[in-house]
């Protein structure tokens, strides 16, 4: 018969939660005193800012931007994510493939990544195609690189195993190495989906005609203090309910083997 | 039930790293037969052991398995000598990983043949080094009870799970009457469970001694066990230059 597993516990202790809350509430608190204290129209206070929210979701173009944000960021990290993990387990894997391409993938994680959209941007024009594909070049060597050390990381006793009781190559990825690379896919898919938003932000900034990161360019224009804070809350908000809608909760799922999980 | 598959061993040629290792060495194992192969650490007692599981073919010669090449022989039931379980799947995910088709019930049966009734829901590190070892050996049973390689499997336990583990592995053995090949350095383990004991020794290597155990292994007494713990000290002592 089949029964749940034991001890998936799914939701954290109370305190560690009440503590995050506290924590929100500390920092909130400390910027309406600095706010209040300061009196200045460069730094408005966040009641001021969560009015200006409302605002520009019902009057403005929040919802339609961050949802082209979102779009091209999803895109982007999706796209990164399989080419890179792809490419990571060929490197890790084959010591030709290794030697011949790994310098690739330090001098692609050494460019500047602007340096990237620029190029990208005269050499495509300025349209979602040469955005996506900036965000693709800069992030995919990162994810090259964890994969690849995945990769290498692997027990040659799970190794042995397989080949003992002659698992077929998808039983062998499924049930030994996919296992083995979670964690390292999960740490790749927490720092890369924050630096694929930044990037994305900041390209849109540079050529894009749309999206948040355009908005908050023409806010910068006006020196529209609370529009940019505006954006930069919702920004914060969408990343934090990823982290603990699902990240967090994903990683405690599939990492439920492991006892400094439970 | 029938008996386990005979086993036949003709290792013309193997070396490793540049150094021969086996040479025109010869070995046969009846049905039915409970094989231990002792000898020095790393005189080639695993090798011997993968060649038979068909993992090891880098080598000239043959290694048959009821007739058949090793390598396309069914795969055997295999015990290392660390638990060797996935920690990722839960202990019924562990029995499956092997055994995709397998029933809920047969899972159940499984367990409970190794005294871990109930516990498929749990996950490797909630059980205790014996009874990770039980579901070794459990999931060697169900991928084939006729044919159990056994490799040092009980090394880095304490004496009391050892004797629990032996008399389960004698148990099963005697049920399902499987040839059973058992890798071991220690004579306590091959005075228990086999009824016959190869000692293997030197480069390349050879056997200097091949003894009988008359007594059924399930049915054995303390003092035929102390009896054949001395007959294979003696052997490893006169085989010691």
């Amino acid at each position: 018969m089949t029964r749940p597993p034991p001890d998936i516990s799914a939701s954290r202790p109370g305190g560690e939660v009440m503590a995050g809350w506290v924590s929100v509430l500390l920092l909130l608190g400390s910027w309406q005193a600095l706010a209040l204290w300061l009196n200045s129209r460069f730094l408005p206070t966040p009641l001021t800012v969560a009015e200006q929210i409302v605002w520009l979701t019902r009057e403005g173009h929040l919802l339609p931007d961050f949802a082209i944000t979102l779009l091209r960021a999803a895109l982007g990290f999706v796209i990164a994510m399989l080419l890179g993990t792809a490419a990571g387990i060929v490197l890790g894997q084959s010591r030709l493939a290794d030697r011949l391409f790994l310098n690739w993938v330090v001098v692609g994680m050494n460019l500047p990544a602007i340096v990237i959209a620029i190029l990208c941007y005269i050499w495509l024009g300025l349209n979602d195609t040469a955005l996506i594909l900036a965000v693709v070049l800069n992030k995919t060597p990162i994810v090259i690189t964890n994969i690849r050390q995945g990769v290498l990381s692997f027990d040659p006793a799970y190794e042995e195993f397989a080949k003992s009781y002659r698992l077929s190559r998808k039983q062998a990825f499924r049930l030994i190495h996919l296992p083995q690379l979670t964690p390292y896919l999960l740490t790749t898919a927490r720092t890369g989906l924050s630096l694929v938003w930044k990037m994305v932000l900041v390209f849109e900034v540079l050529g894009a005609d749309s999206g948040a990161g355009f908005r908050v360019s023409l806010f910068f224009q006006f020196f529209d203090l609370k529009g940019i804070l505006a954006y930069t809350i919702v920004f914060v908000a969408i990343v934090m309910a990823l982290e603990h809608l699902a990240i967090s909760p994903l990683e405690r799922r599939l990492l439920a083997w492991r006892a400094d999980r439970a | 039930m029938a008996r386990g598959p005979g086993l036949s061993l003709a290792i013309d040629r193997l070396t490793f790293g540049g150094r021969l290792l086996f040479e025109d060495f010869r070995l046969e194992v009846a049905p039915g037969e409970i094989l231990a192969l002792i000898g020095p650490s790393g005189v080639g007692k695993s090798t011997l052991l993968r060649i038979l599981a068909g993992v090891e073919t880098n080598f000239t010669g043959q290694a048959l398995v009821d007739g058949w090449p090793a390598a396309k022989a069914p795969v055997p039931g295999l015990v290392f000598q660390d638990a060797r379980l996935l920690p990722w799947l839960t202990c019924e995910g562990n029995l499956r990983a092997v055994c995709p088709q397998i029933s809920d019930e047969a899972v159940e049966l499984a367990l409970e043949a190794v005294g871990l009734s109930g516990l498929g829901p749990a996950w490797p590190r909630q059980l205790s080094g014996g009874m990770q070892r039980r579901l070794g050996l459990a999931r060697a049973l169900l991928v084939n009870p006729q044919l159990l390689l056994l490799d040092e499997p009980f090394v880095s336990l304490d004496l009391a799970v050892v004797r629990d583990l032996q008399t389960l592995v004698a148990g099963l053995i005697a049920r399902s009457q499987a040839t059973a090949v058992l890798v071991s350095h220690d004579p306590q383990d091959a005075a228990r469970l086999p009824n016959r004991v190869i000692l293997i020794v030197g480069r390349p290597v050879r056997i200097v001694a091949d003894l009988t155990l008359d007594s059924a292994p399930a049915q054995r007494t303390r003092s035929d066990i102390a009896t054949y713990e001395d007959r294979i000290e003696t052997a490893m002592l006169e085989a010691t230059p």
